[in-house]
C-alpha cells in the first residue's frame, strides 16, 4: 500500500500547492508507515520532477500520451484510477482546486472509496480514518469518517505548511489505457494564464468592495498587490456590477480562500463574504463605517476612507519593502 | 429536450449555524430553507434557454424527506415544469448521486444540472460523482451555458482561466459563478400555477454510506479587532510584522 498524489503542473511547472500537497501526503505516509508516490500527466523537465522529492516523493511516476493533452476530467481521472490500482494505492490525495475537486470526485467513484473533499488538516486517526473539513462554507467544521478500504482526499489550498522532507526520487513512466468514448467535452478554446498568481495560492489578498464605487478606482488596489506580491479579489456585487471579473469574487458563492492576510477594503463584511475568507490566518478591514460588521471579523480595523488610507498606506509599505 | 435539474434544500445564507445532540446534527430550529444559491442560477439560466428556444422541459429533482417539498415547490414557482422527490434522508454524497443516476437512467433527459456544490456539506461533488456512475462526460463549475443549433455550448471556470466546450447529448454540467447572475423569484401566479405542477415522489434505490460525520464544530471565537488610527498606518504595518508576523 502507498499513498498516490496527483501532482498537476501547469506547462511543466508546478506550484507552491503542488509541495503543500507533498507535503501532507509525506505525514500521512509517516502515520501509516509508508511512501509517498506522485503522479503528473504531460510533459516536465526532470529537474522540475526532482522538486517533489525535496518534499517528501520517493517516485515519481510520468504518464505521456497524445489522449492526455487536454484535460477532461473523464480521461485523466481514468487514468489517476488505473495508477492507483497499479500502486495498490490505498490513500489518493488531490488539491482542492478546480480540476482537482472534479477529479477526486471521480476517481473516488472509479475506485470505490471514500472521499473527503476539502480537508484542512491530517487526519486525526488512521483506523477509524477521520480526518476535519469545513462545512456550512466555513461557518462550521465537521470531523468526516472515511469508511470505505480506498481513501480519496482533496487538501484545500494554504490550509497546510511546507515540511521538507527529502528523498532519493525515483522517475519512472507509466502507461495507461484511454478509450476514446472518455474523450468526450473536449475544450474547444482555453485560456490560460499560466503565470497569473491565483487567488486560492496567493498569501496576501487585496480584496475590495462596493464602497470603492466604481472599476476607475481599482489602481490603488492593484497598486498594493503589486506592492506585497500578493492577488486581488473582490466581493460579489463587485463582480456581478461587472467590474472586476467573476473569477475575483470570493464569499460563500465564490471562491473560498485562506491566505495568510487577508485585506478587506470597502467591504461590509456580509455573512456569506465572511464565510468565504474566514479561514484567512489574519484579516485587516479598512472601512468608513465603524460599525461595518467586517470589524467584529477581522483582527485589524482602520476606520477611514478608502480613498486616502489606501495611498498613504502604499506608500508606507514601499518604504517597508524597501527597508526589508 | 429535457433536463434533470438537481436542487438542494439548504440552510439559509444567513443563518446562524447550531449544533445539537452532542453536536452531532445541525440544528433546525428557526432555521429558514432555500434553494441552492448555484442550482437556483442554475434555473434561472435554463428557464432563459427554454425562452430562447423553446422545447426545454425542466424536471427538478431533490433528494430528500418531506421537509424538503416547499423547497421542490418554490423551484415549480419560480418556472420549472415538474418535479421529482427521492423519498430519502440522504446519508453521504455517492447516496444521492446515486439516486439521481437511477431518475436519470429511468427517464429521458438530454441532460443533468447541479450546482458546483451545496453550502452545508461543501463536497463539490456530487455532480461529478452521477457522471462517473452515468459514464458521462461533465463540465464542472460551468460559469456560461447556451444550446444553439441542437448543441450545447458552455464555458468552464479553470484554475487561472477558462475554456470553452461544445459538447453533444447527453451530459452533466455543475453551475458555478457566471451561469446566470441575478436568480429568478416567482411571481404570483408562478406560485399558484406551482400548485398543480406535478410533483412526483419515488423510493431510493440502495447504497451504503462510504462517509459519515462524526462530529461538528464551530469556530473559535475571535479575539478584538485592534483599531489603527487612519492618520498613522505605519502602526499597522508595524503589527502586521512584528505582531502578526504576516509582513
Ligand atoms: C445567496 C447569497 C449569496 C451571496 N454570496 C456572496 C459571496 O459569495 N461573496 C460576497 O462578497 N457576497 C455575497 N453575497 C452578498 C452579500 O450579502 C453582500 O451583499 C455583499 O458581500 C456586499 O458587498 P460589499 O461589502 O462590497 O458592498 P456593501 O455591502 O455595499 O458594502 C460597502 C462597504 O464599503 C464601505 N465604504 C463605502 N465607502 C467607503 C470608502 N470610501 N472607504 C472605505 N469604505 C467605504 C461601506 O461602509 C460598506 O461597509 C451573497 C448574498 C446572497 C443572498
Amino acid at each position: 500500500m502507498s499513498v498516490l498524489v496527483y501532482t498537476e503542473n501547469w506547462d511543466g511547472k508546478f506550484k507552491k500547492s503542488t509541495y503543500e500537497l507533498l507535503s501532507y501526503a509525506s505525514e500521512i505516509a509517516k502515520m501509516a508507515n509508508t511512501e509517498v508516490s506522485a503522479l503528473t500527466i504531460g510533459e516536465v523537465a526532470e529537474d522540475e520532477l526532482k522538486t517533489l522529492g525535496t518534499y517528501g516523493a520517493s517516485k515519481v511516476l510520468v504518464l505521456k500520451d497524445e489522449k492526455l493533452k487536454d484535460f477532461i476530467a473523464k480521461s485523466y481521472s481514468s487514468a489517476i484510477s488505473q495508477v492507483a490500482k497499479k500502486e495498490d494505492a490505498k490513500i489518493v490525495v488531490f488539491a482542492n482546486s478546480v480540476s482537482g475537486r472534479a477529479l477526486a470526485a471521480r476517481t473516488a467513484v472509479q475506485l470505490d472509496a471514500g472521499f473527503a473533499p476539502g480537508v484542512m488538516q491530517l487526519p486525526s486517526s488512521l483506523e477509524p480514518f477521520v480526518v476535519r473539513k469545513k462545512a456550512y462554507s466555513g461557518k462550521a467544521f465537521a470531523d468526516y469518517e472515511l469508511m470505505a478500504d480506498v481513501k480519496v482526499l482533496s487538501l484545500t489550498q494554504n490550509s497546510f505548511e511546507l515540511i521538507e522532507n527529502a528523498k532519493d526520487i525515483a522517475i519512472e513512466e507509466t502507461s495507461v489505457e484511454i478509450h476514446d468514448e472518455d474523450l468526450r467535452a473536449k475544450p474547444k478554446n482555453v485560456e490560460k494564464q499560466t503565470g497569473k498568481l491565483l487567488i486560492t495560492e496567493a498569501e496576501i489578498l487585496v480584496s475590495a468592495g462596493r464602497g470603492l464605487k466604481g472599476p476607475e478606482n481599482w489602481g490603488m488596489i492593484e497598486e498594493m498587490a503589486e506592492i506585497l506580491g500578493a492577488a486581488t479579489c473582490c466581493s460579489r456585487p463587485v463582480a456581478d456590477l461587472g467590474w472586476r471579473p467573476h473569477e475575483e469574487h470570493v464569499g460563500q458563492t465564490g471562491k473560498v480562500v485562506a491566505p495568510n492576510l487577508y485585506f478587506a477594503i470597502g467591504i461590509s463584511g456580509a455573512i456569506q463574504h465572511l464565510a468565504g475568507v474566514n479561514g484567512s490566518k489574519v484579516m485587516v478591514a479598512i472601512n468608513t463605517d465603524p460599525e461595518a460588521p467586517f470589524f467584529e471579523a477581522a483582527d485589524y480595523g482602520i476606520v477611514g476612507d478608502a480613498f486616502k488610507v489606501v495611498p498613504a498606506l502604499n506608500e508606507a509599505l514601499k518604504k517597508f519593502k524597501a527597508g526589508q | 429536450m429535457k433536463v434533470l435539474l438537481c436542487i438542494s434544500h439548504v440552510p439559509d445564507t444567513t443563518s446562524r449555524i447550531r449544533f445539537t445532540d452532542n453536536d452531532t446534527a445541525f440544528d433546525k430550529t428557526d432555521i429558514q430553507y432555500i434553494i441552492g444559491p448555484h442550482e437556483e442560477l442554475a434555473l434561472t439560466r435554463l428557464l432563459e434557454v427554454k425562452e430562447q428556444i423553446g422545447d426545454l422541459n425542466i424536471t427538478v429533482l431533490n433528494v430528500g424527506t418531506a421537509e424538503t417539498e416547499p423547497t421542490i415547490r418554490k423551484a415549480l414557482a419560480v418556472g420549472a415544469d415538474d418535479a421529482i422527490r427521492v423519498d430519502a434522508e440522504p446519508t453521504d454524497a455517492l447516496f444521492v448521486a446515486k439516486q439521481i443516476a437511477e431518475v436519470f437512467k429511468n427517464g429521458d433527459f438530454d441532460f443533468i444540472v447541479t450546482g458546483k456544490e451545496t453550502i452545508d456539506f461543501n463536497g463539490a461533488q456530487v455532480g461529478e460523482m452521477v457522471a462517473e456512475l452515468l459514464d458521462l462526460p461533465s463540465i464542472s463549475s460551468t460559469s456560461h451555458f447556451e444550446i444553439k443549433d441542437g448543441k450545447a455550448l458552455l464555458e468552464r471556470e479553470i484554475d487561472g482561466g477558462k475554456e470553452e466546450i461544445e459538447v453533444d447529448f447527453p451530459f452533466v454540467s455543475t453551475a458555478g459563478k457566471g451561469f446566470a447572475i441575478e436568480p429568478r423569484i416567482p411571481s404570483m401566479r408562478g406560485i399558484m400555477q406551482a400548485r398543480r405542477k406535478p410533483l412526483k415522489v419515488v423510493q431510493p434505490v440502495e447504497q451504503a454510506a462510504k462517509t459519515k460525520v462524526n462530529k461538528f464544530y464551530l469556530p473559535e471565537p475571535k479575539g478584538a479587532c485592534k483599531m489603527v488610527d487612519a492618520e498613522n498606518v505605519e502602526e499597522l504595518i508595524r503589527l502586521l510584522h512584528e505582531e502578526a508576523k504576516v509582513l
